[in-house]
């Protein structure tokens, strides 16, 4: 009985520690959603933080072509020039992002959100890293 | 011990996708956060994978969990193509089965005919180190489509199977 009781105990324990460590991970920053993208060739020369682009949100409402064929985005983190102008003329992200389709702009912080310094490139944590030329 | 475990896997189910404000790229402070969706009050809805953004995006969409929109202008033509093509040489790896159908459900024919994948059999070098660099399949497999982890996602056919 005594030996069954300090079993119970020390399993007890390592459920604890188990918890403690599943907690820790929970709370550690890790990464970035799979697909995000920063873009950040204007943005902080500006004076403006580097905007964030989630995939993952866009094509539960939007197929790749919307995008990559009807607006003509290159599929290369940093390789659209895209200015202010060229949004609020409706090129762009100003195809939906004019108050009609999804939020305008002057939303600015919604885009904007990013931490500073850094560099456009498509971020995200599982497995690979992303293709070399990203 | 069971209700530990119990525990911890509710505690890594919510640790899946990270919140916005713990994502080490948006910040903490921007007005933002709290007013974007999250990426697990979206994501855990969909049908679940083990790699990427933890979504068979190909399943939700056939399944009809999403209905994402094919076009934004009215006249913009939405091409589908249902045909397969075979890349047998693969070396020592199963062949891989390229569909057509779930690309296109996506992706306009343009968006890699001309300019990354000739559209002849054959005419394309395509080998994994291209790929791993970002060319060819790796324009979007390992940056946004699923990674390169996922091997036999794409080398599925056995050569056996193949008919001569």
């Amino acid at each position: 009985m005594a030996r069954f009781l300090s079993q119970l105990k020390s399993m007890h324990r390592v459920s604890r520690l188990l918890l403690w460590v599943c907690a820790l991970m929970t709370m550690l920053p890790l990464h970035a959603e799979y697909g995000d993208v920063v873009l950040n060739r204007r943005a902080e020369k500006e004076g403006m933080p580097p905007v964030i682009y989630p995939h993952w949100f866009h094509r539960i409402r939007f197929r790749c072509k919307v995008c990559h064929f009807e607006l003509g985005f290159e599929m290369r983190a940093g390789s659209n020039d895209v200015t202010m102008q060229d949004i609020i003329d409706g090129k762009f992200c100003g195809m939906c992002h004019n108050d009609e389709v999804a939020w305008g702009v002057e939303n600015c912080d919604l885009c904007h959100s990013g931490r500073p310094g850094m560099k456009s490139h498509i971020y995200g944590g599982h497995q690979t890293a992303g293709p070399g030329i990203w | 011990m069971m209700l530990g475990l119990v525990v911890s896997m509710v505690l890594e189910a919510a640790g899946r996708w990270r919140p916005l404000a713990n994502d080490n790229l948006h910040d903490p402070e921007s007005p933002a956060i709290g007013v974007l969706q999250e990426p697990a009050e979206a994501l855990s809805q969909l049908p679940p994978d083990t790699s990427g953004n933890l979504v068979n995006w190909v399943k939700a969409l056939e399944e009809g969990k999403i209905n994402p929109r094919t076009n934004i202008r009215p006249e913009t033509k939405v091409r589908i193509r249902d045909t397969d093509v075979l890349m047998t040489e693969t070396g020592e790896m199963p062949v891989v089965r390229f569909p057509h159908k779930a690309h296109t459900m996506w992706l306009d024919c343009s968006n890699c005919h001309e300019q990354y994948f000739i559209s002849k059999v054959g005419a394309n070098p395509i080998n994994m180190l291209k790929i791993l660099e970002g060319k060819y399949c790796g324009r979007c497999h390992g940056a946004v489509a699923f990674p390169l982890t996922e091997c036999k996602r794409c080398h599925s056919v056995p050569r056996n199977k193949i008919k001569p």
